[in-house]
């Protein structure tokens, strides 16, 4: 978040203004309703303005929780010729990328084909969203590289889909949301883990998506800063899921990206998956290895929203615990909990930390180094 | 090792009923035909499968019967082994997960019946948390102020994966009442199965609905803080029962950041989430998820800013920690006593309460004062 939390909190050093960063979680907008139109075949023009998407929450438009600002966006961030946030690349390039010295910017489409209940609208869709990402974005501007979309809940389409871009270098990851119709580590997903490890590419889980399920485990809750803390909730349990089904027995070369959804919980949860594997092992015999080595393995986090202790002093116990190997700096531009690079970090981290925190591991996970 | 003190209160006991049919003395006529009648079977909830290994310490399972059915191997085991003064009893028995208010109603009647004669009347250092029928909130209500006349109750206990988010306004009789008769409200880890055991769906194994009850403690305590239960309902205390606690401190940043972000939706919250969480709830000591080496978790204790916070525990008979090793290595002497001792008695004020001298024949539990139809109902009763 772009504001100062902690009274007396150190000014933070302005090295890692002028150094390039990446940031690992952009989300790109269309201009208008009908920009994805020339990517998608006729019959779903018309299917769309007759059905809507058709998603798994009953919202016809808009989030079941309002944001608390249009779009969750920065007030900041209209492009001067129109449309919403995140939707102008020009401008993008003149409020982010130029004055942040973004090297390297991961863009995470959301509202594309994910979460829809009519599979083939979900494919249509994502083959949508990856061509237009490569016109409007990639080619563009040779800084940012797409993620690629598929229909989330049709793992043999989301197979095919990540077949069909596999070697494009406009990609460097496959995004999946952290809620879907059944946590992630569950079969029907495999195809997608299988058809991602052959490309190369790792698995960006972004927090968001409705799968039909209440959004926590005693049902609905009333608030949207409920839905925001409980993103991290929703990511533990799919991490979990993913974990204890032994996608990554499976797949060693796959590595996986948590988006935005916290990484201080890391360490807790990696103890607790431990404690309980080492008691319950013999219920699930497919996985190997203590849960912690795994995820230590195989899982990266962006930092934005970056924890906020009141020590910055726990903060880097925390990252310790973590590793400063497995974090990817990101901004969440143009959305309003934005992290601004130069007062994410407190003072007093080495300049090899900064490093790899702002854009060196991002480079090595995305095969960019 | 690090040793526990003489004195100390144990948090989270499960006594374990031995069988649905344990409770038919309990059971009105009615209610007994129904159990008989109807072939029901015993209400044992997935949360604790009775031979998972986390449900019983391979040394504390019983030759035969339930984990923690039998009182003796309990005062062996857990109540003489840690020298306690107190042990509070939750029964973990799984009338939650019927879907009839009125026999949940008739089972939790039972069960906290059964508590008072088979385990409260029999051993004076236990108290007892009173189990309600969630599934209607007059009927909870009742049966908490049917029970709270036996000052041992201690305790409402809930489960932390309901219907519901806790702090959902519906559920607020409860906690007026448990504030009005100086009860804490235990929340504590196992589900009703009315959702699906993750806030992302039914996973496939017993190990990750267990290690997805820190994550559902975690979304109930944003529920209960941004609804407001605290501004309401100040002096009430929360106590999360198995829960673990090494989330809290990252939860507690993220929830922090994102109310500084957004609390002009819910304006009642007038005070940091922190602030509440130090004033108003309070965690168990088992499960400690950390590793085992006392650096890390000491600094752990050191991010939790507060040493109120935990609640001694043993969470007997689940497994929970070997031998008796129930107190994590590199504790300090004054962290011990605090949280064996001083922390519990601030948080269960009942257990000032005359300890000794109790006459079940004077305290028996009673009729409801309102007319109550144990059969059907208040509602029936009142139309007939």
């Amino acid at each position: 978040m772009n504001v100062q939390f902690r009274s007396g909190a150190e000014p933070a050093s302005s090295v890692g203004v002028k150094t390039a960063i990446a940031d690992c979680d952009i989300h790109p907008a269309r201009a208008t309703a009908t920009e994805l139109y020339p990517y998608l075949a006729k019959r779903w023009h018309e299917h769309l303005e007759t059905y809507g998407k058709h998603p798994y929450q009953g919202m016809m438009e808009g989030p079941p929780y309002p944001k608390a600002q249009p779009n969750a966006s920065r007030r900041d961030a209209w492009p001067p010729e129109g449309g919403p946030q995140g939707s102008s690349l020009s401008f993008m390039q003149q409020q982010h990328l130029d004055p942040n010295n973004v090297a390297l910017g991961v863009l995470c489409p959301l509202n594309t084909g994910q979460g829809i209940r009519n599979q083939d609208l979900s494919a249509a869709l994502a083959t949508a969203i990856n061509d237009w990402q490569i016109d409007k974005w990639t080619s563009q501007d040779s800084r940012l590289k797409g993620s690629v979309v598929v229909a989330n809940e049709d793992g043999l389409a989301a197979a095919a889909e990540i077949r069909k871009r596999a070697g494009d270098a406009n990609f460097v990851q496959v995004l999946l949301l952290s809620r879907n119709v059944e946590p992630l580590g569950q079969r029907r997903y495999w195809p997608i883990y299988e058809a991602a490890e052959e490309a190369g590419l790792p698995i960006g889980v972004h927090a968001f998506g409705f799968g039909g399920n209440p959004i926590t485990a005693s049902g609905w809750p009333s608030y949207y800063i409920e839905e925001m803390v409980g993103h991290s909730q929703c990511q533990q349990t799919a991490l979990a899921s993913i974990v204890l089904e032994g996608v990554f027995e499976r797949h060693p070369k796959l590595k996986m990206v948590m988006i935005e959804a916290g990484f201080g919980w890391a360490p807790s949860l990696s103890w607790r998956l431990d404690k309980s594997w080492q008691r319950l092992r013999s219920e699930v015999p497919h996985v190997k290895r203590p849960p912690s080595e795994t995820i230590r393995e195989h899982i990266y986090w962006t930092t934005q929203p970056m924890e906020d202790p009141e020590r910055r002093d726990h903060l880097f116990e925390v990252i310790d615990w973590v590793g400063w190997d497995k974090l990817l700096f990101a901004t969440d531009y143009p959305h309003w909990d934005y992290d601004d690079p130069s007062r994410v970090l407190p003072a007093g981290v080495s300049a090899a930390n900064r490093e790899a925190f702002y854009l060196g591991n991002a480079r090595k996970v995305y095969g960019l180094a | 090792m690090t040793s526990p003190i003489a004195g100390g209160v144990d948090c989270d006991l499960h006594p374990a009923v031995p069988h649905l049919t344990s409770l038919l003395p309990y059971l009105n006529d009615y209610w007994r035909d129904q159990v008989t009648t109807r072939g029901m079977t015993d209400l044992v909830s997935q949360s604790y499968p009775p031979h998972s290994p986390i449900s019983s310490r391979p040394d504390w399972r019983p030759a035969r019967g339930k984990p923690g059915s039998n009182l003796e191997d309990m005062k062996a085991q857990a109540l003489d082994r840690f020298g306690v003064s107190y042990g509070i009893c939750n029964p973990l028995y799984g009338v939650q997960m019927v879907f009839s208010e009125d026999m949940a109603d008739a089972f939790c009647r039972a069960l906290n019946d059964w508590l008072v004669k088979e385990w409260l009347d029999k051993d004076a250092r236990l108290r007892g948390s009173i189990v309600i029928p969630v599934q209607s909130i007059e009927k909870s209500v009742a049966e908490i102020e049917r029970c709270a006349a036996d000052k041992r109750f201690v305790q409402v206990l809930m489960l932390v994966m309901g219907d519901m988010p806790l702090g959902k306004r519906a559920y607020w009789p409860i906690y007026a009442a448990a504030e009005r008769l100086g009860l804490a409200v235990g929340i504590h880890a196992g589900s009703n199965y009315h959702n699906p055991p993750t806030s992302v769906g039914w996973g496939s194994y017993h190990i990750e609905d267990y290690v997805a009850q820190a994550q559902a403690f975690q979304t109930q305590l944003t529920s209960l803080i941004v609804e407001g239960v605290f501004a309401k309902y100040p002096k009430l205390k929360m106590v999360m029962l198995e829960s673990g606690f090494t989330w809290l401190p990252s939860y507690l940043w993220r929830l922090h950041k994102f109310w500084r972000g957004v609390r002009m939706e819910t304006p009642w919250v007038d005070r940091a989430p922190l602030e509440i969480v130090r004033s108003n709830i309070r965690f168990s000591l088992q499960p400690i998820d950390a590793p085992p080496d006392p650096a890390t978790l000491n600094r752990l204790f050191d991010h939790m800013q507060s040493d109120e916070l935990l609640l001694f525990s043993t969470d007997y008979p689940h497994w929970q920690f070997d031998g008796d090793a129930v107190l994590p290595e590199g504790m300090s002497s004054d962290l011990v006593r605090k949280i064996m001792i001083d922390n519990p008695h601030a948080t269960y004020t009942r257990l000032k309460e005359p300890a000794h001298g109790h006459d079940p024949e004077k305290h028996a539990l009673g009729p409801r004062p309102d007319g109550w139809n144990p059969v059907f109902g208040k509602d029936h009763a009142q139309t007939k």
